[in-house]
Parts: structure tokens; C-alpha cells; sequence
């Protein structure tokens, strides 16, 4: 692969993905905007997030002003390629660091400081899969408020009597779709991880939300849990950014993970209504081969 | 939808109740978490903030030497300022405070006791926003970093709604506890696994 070619493969991947909301989020934002009352505070509100989007698509400017803290995934074959790809995707970083259309997301936690590039200890995040086949990328730029929301719970949670079973999961994420109110920026969308351990809950949860809100999950009984969690937390009533109204959240993807047998971790990653994330699969040469 | 120019009034202050609709036009100041911090602990603000609104926010800003370019503007989540925007309130006597998701009751308190009230403006709607910000009139505490200094802005016609004013009315607080009510009802139901609820 090609490093020029590549940069120019990773400044368009982020620079789609900060400007141009995904088509699957967009169709679930019209939706949800029809099922409330014209005229009422969640109307207006999903109205004002829709005419939002439309400009930011039309200016090729960012959806949000909190562009997020950059979440990279690289699928390829372990070999120098991957050293190419992280090396394109910092260097598109700070290039549109520069242009304004990435906000200067990373502070060094003991001298305060803003780094001013986007760029630091561990920053961007950049995770490797060994996988077969063409390397594909996949880029998310998740809002620190809607961060902030993400909650791992240890079962069994004796407040909200969630035992070690499913029923105990549906009680957690409904906490948490409670404790959020609006402050992740409601509707939501979550990304769930039922096992693993509190890092792998964390890394796999949060890559539930690259899944199509319109997909079908391959496993039933999450397909039917997925579903039941969505229309129970919309009977909440919390609504757009909390000011109450029927959509609360817009989908919820769960995945599992092997457990110890001591640990029974649920974590759910809450993810605002701006949830920006594209993959591409990219060809020999570097480019942008198909956006997936 | 009421009209209001910012500085506000004290008088159109005590006329808001939850659930108005303003457009707001006028000079506000942005002033987020580490701002926040340096006001509550002794910092001197750099302009009078009386009857301002201070808009949390972290802007994103194109900088070409002394212009400034506000390319996304919506607002970050209020709570994390319930620390210290009480005390920010008591000594600086600010009109609004306006972000996102609501405060708790010690800002509450402070918006009735000094009389003060909190807009809400759409959360990611950062160029919806941004559209209605006409001039960046300068910049404070670049030290902050970009998106945590203190911007002073000129807006015209930025709607809002009231959803906590200044006579202890607070939409947050009706939702939160709503919401409480309808989750201990869902929690009383169990899930059961070959049937989709």
C-alpha cells in the first residue's frame, strides 16, 4: 500500500465520518420525530436535530462541536500494512486538527494542557484485529458526554434486583438508560456487552455500535432482548435531550463474551443521537476500495 | 416564542417560567469545565458577567491570527458544572445559564435566590447553532485550551426553552422523577425469552 494514497484514504474516512450523519441514524431520527406530537418539545427538538444535519452535510462541516474521541479499528493481516494505516490515520488527524473540522479533544491529565493536535498518550485510539482478506477501517467519533454515560454494572445489583440472568441484564440497561436522562444526548443509542472482563466489556460494547441500526441480530434471544430494551426504555418517557417524549432511544446492539465464573459484567456503551461512525475496505493500492 | 436580549434584565428574569420558548439575541460568553473551576476558585472573570449568559460550550474555531470562525457551536452537559455554577451565580450575577440535560438543586437554589434562569438548547445541533452566532467578539483564558476558553459572541435569534427558572421550576426534576416511576413498573415485569415484549 501506498502512505500518500492511504493518508488521502484515512482524511476522507474521518472527514465523512465528522461531517455526514450515517444514512441507517438519520432514517431512525425521521422516525422517531413521526411518532411524536407536532408541535411538542420533543418535535421541535428532533426537528432542530434534523435541520442541523442537513447543514452540516451541506457545509462539509462537523455534525457536532464535540467531535468526539477518535476510536480507530483496523481489520487486516498482521503484517507492515498495519504500520501504514496507523501512520495515515495520525497524520489525517492532524490535518483536520488543523482545518477546524476535529476540536482539540486531548488534554495531558497532569499538566492540563491541550495538546492541540488531537494527538497524545494513547490518543487517537487505534485497535488491530488480525483478520483475513482486504483491510478494512472502521472510524467512530463518540461525544465525551455520551461517554461520560457509559456504565458497567457487576451482577447481581441488589438495588435494581438484576440477578445473573437475562432479565438481570434488561434491569441494568434500563438503569442506565435512566441514570443517563438526557445528558448523553438522548434518543441514544447503546452498545452492550453481556461477559468479559471490564476492559473487553468496554472494547466490545462500544464496537456493537458500528452495527446498522437495521440489522437483525444472528442470535435470537439477544435479537428478542435488543428489542424489548428499545421499546421498553422509549416507555420511560425521558424523550429527545431528556425533555421528555416518546424517543428515548434509538437502538440497542448486544453482543457477549465469555465470563469467569466469579464475574457476571454487563457494560453499556451509550452512544448520543450523533453517533458518527464508517468503515471502508480498502484495496491494494491504499485507496478506498467500498465504504461498508 | 419571547424575545430576549442578553444582558438580561432582572425584570424579564423573574417573568420566565418553565417551558417558554425564547429567541435570544445579544452578547453571551461561553464558559465551560475549566472555566467553571477557575471562577469557583477565587479566578477573577475577565468581563463583567452580570446579566450575561453563560453558554457551556466548547466551540470548535477556525483561528486566523485575530478572526475567529465559530465552525460548530451546540452545547456540552450542564451537570458536570453543578459544582460550583451556585457559587458562580452568587458572585457574578450572570441572566441565564444555558447548555445541555439540566442541573441539579443547588443550581436550582441559586436561580431563585439570586435570580437567575437556565435555557436549554438542543444538544449536537452544533450547526444549527453555530448559524446563529453573527460575530466572536474575542477571547479570554486561551490557557484553557481551544475549546475551553472563554468566548465572548454576539447571537441573534437563538431559540431556547426554559426548562428552570427562577422560582424553583425544573423540568429535569419532573422528568427524572417520572421517569423513576414508569422504570419501577418496567422493573416489576420480567423478560422472558421466547417472547418479544
Amino acid at each position: 500500500m501506498d502512505g500518500s494514497r492511504l493518508q488521502r484514504s484515512m482524511y476522507e474516512l474521518i472527514r465523512r465520518t465528522c461531517t455526514e450523519m450515517p444514512g441507517d441514524i438519520i432514517a431512525a431520527l425521521e422516525n422517531a420525530c413521526k411518532e411524536e406530537l407536532p408541535g411538542s418539545i420533543a418535535y421541535e427538538t428532533l426537528n432542530i436535530i434534523i435541520k442541523s444535519i442537513s447543514l452540516s452535510l451541506e457545509n462539509t462541516l462537523p455534525v457536532c462541536q464535540d467531535t468526539g474521541a477518535l476510536l480507530a479499528v483496523i481489520h487486516s493481516r498482521p503484517d507492515e500494512g498495519f504500520f501504514l494505516v496507523e501512520e495515515a490515520i495520525v497524520e489525517a488527524v492532524r490535518a483536520l486538527t488543523r482545518e477546524g473540522i476535529l476540536r482539540q479533544n486531548c488534554v495531558d491529565p497532569l499538566t492540563e494542557k491541550n495538546t492541540g493536535d488531537n494527538t497524545g498518550d494513547h490518543v487517537p485510539q487505534i485497535h488491530f484485529e488480525p483478520a483475513h482478506g482486504p483491510t478494512r477501517v472502521g472510524i467512530m467519533l463518540k461525544g465525551g458526554g455520551s461517554e461520560n454515560m457509559s456504565a458497567q454494572y457487576s451482577l447481581p445489583v441488589t438495588g435494581i434486583s438484576a440477578g445473573r440472568d437475562l432479565d438481570g441484564v434488561r434491569r441494568c440497561i434500563l438503569d442506565a438508560v435512566h441514570q443517563a436522562q438526557g445528558r448523553g444526548c438522548a434518543p441514544g443509542i447503546l452498545g452492550v456487552c453481556i461477559g468479559g472482563d471490564r476492559a473487553s466489556g468496554y472494547r466490545l460494547s462500544k464496537g456493537q455500535l458500528f452495527r446498522n441500526l437495521q440489522d437483525l441480530n444472528p442470535v435470537p434471544v439477544l435479537a428478542s432482548l435488543e428489542e424489548t430494551i428499545v421499546n421498553q426504555a422509549n416507555e420511560l418517557g425521558i424523550g429527545p435531550m431528556g425533555l421528555g417524549g416518546k424517543s428515548t432511544l434509538l437502538g440497542c446492539k448486544i453482543c457477549t463474551a465469555g465470563r469467569h465464573p466469579a464475574s457476571y459484567f454487563v457494560t453499556v456503551s451509550y452512544s448520543c443521537w450523533a453517533t458518527r461512525r464508517y468503515q471502508v475496505e480498502l484495496d491494494e493500492k491504499g485507496d478506498i476500495g467500498r465504504w461498508i | 416564542m419571547r424575545r430576549i436580549i442578553s444582558p438580561i434584565a432582572p425584570g424579564v428574569i423573574r417573568d420566565l417560567a418553565v417551558g417558554d420558548m425564547v429567541s435570544l439575541s445579544g452578547r453571551i460568553v461561553t464558559g465551560r469545565d475549566r472555566v467553571h473551576r477557575y471562577l469557583a476558585s477565587g479566578g477573577t472573570p475577565p468581563i463583567d458577567l452580570s446579566g450575561l449568559v453563560i453558554y457551556h460550550c466548547g466551540p470548535l474555531v477556525v483561528e486566523e491570527g485575530r478572526h475567529w470562525k465559530i465552525t460548530a457551536a451546540g452545547p456540552t452537559t450542564s451537570m458536570r458544572e453543578e459544582p460550583y455554577e451556585a457559587d458562580v451565580i452568587e458572585r457574578f450575577r450572570p441572566g441565564a445559564i444555558m447548555g445541555k440535560g439540566g442541573m441539579g438543586e443547588n443550581t436550582l437554589s441559586a436561580l431563585k435566590d439570586h435570580g437567575c434562569v437556565y435555557l436549554h438548547v438542543t444538544g449536537g445541533a452544533a450547526q444549527y447553532i453555530a448559524d446563529r452566532i453573527v460575530r466572536v467578539e474575542s477571547v479570554y483564558l486561551k490557557d484553557f485550551g481551544q475549546p475551553e476558553s472563554m468566548w465572548v459572541l454576539t447571537v441573534q435569534d437563538l431559540p431556547a426553552l426554559v426548562t428552570m427558572d427562577s422560582h424553583g421550576g425544573s423540568l429535569h426534576g419532573s422528568i427524572r422523577r417520572e421517569s423513576l416511576n414508569r422504570l419501577n413498573t418496567l422493573l416489576d415485569r420480567r423478560f422472558d425469552e421466547g417472547r418479544r415484549t
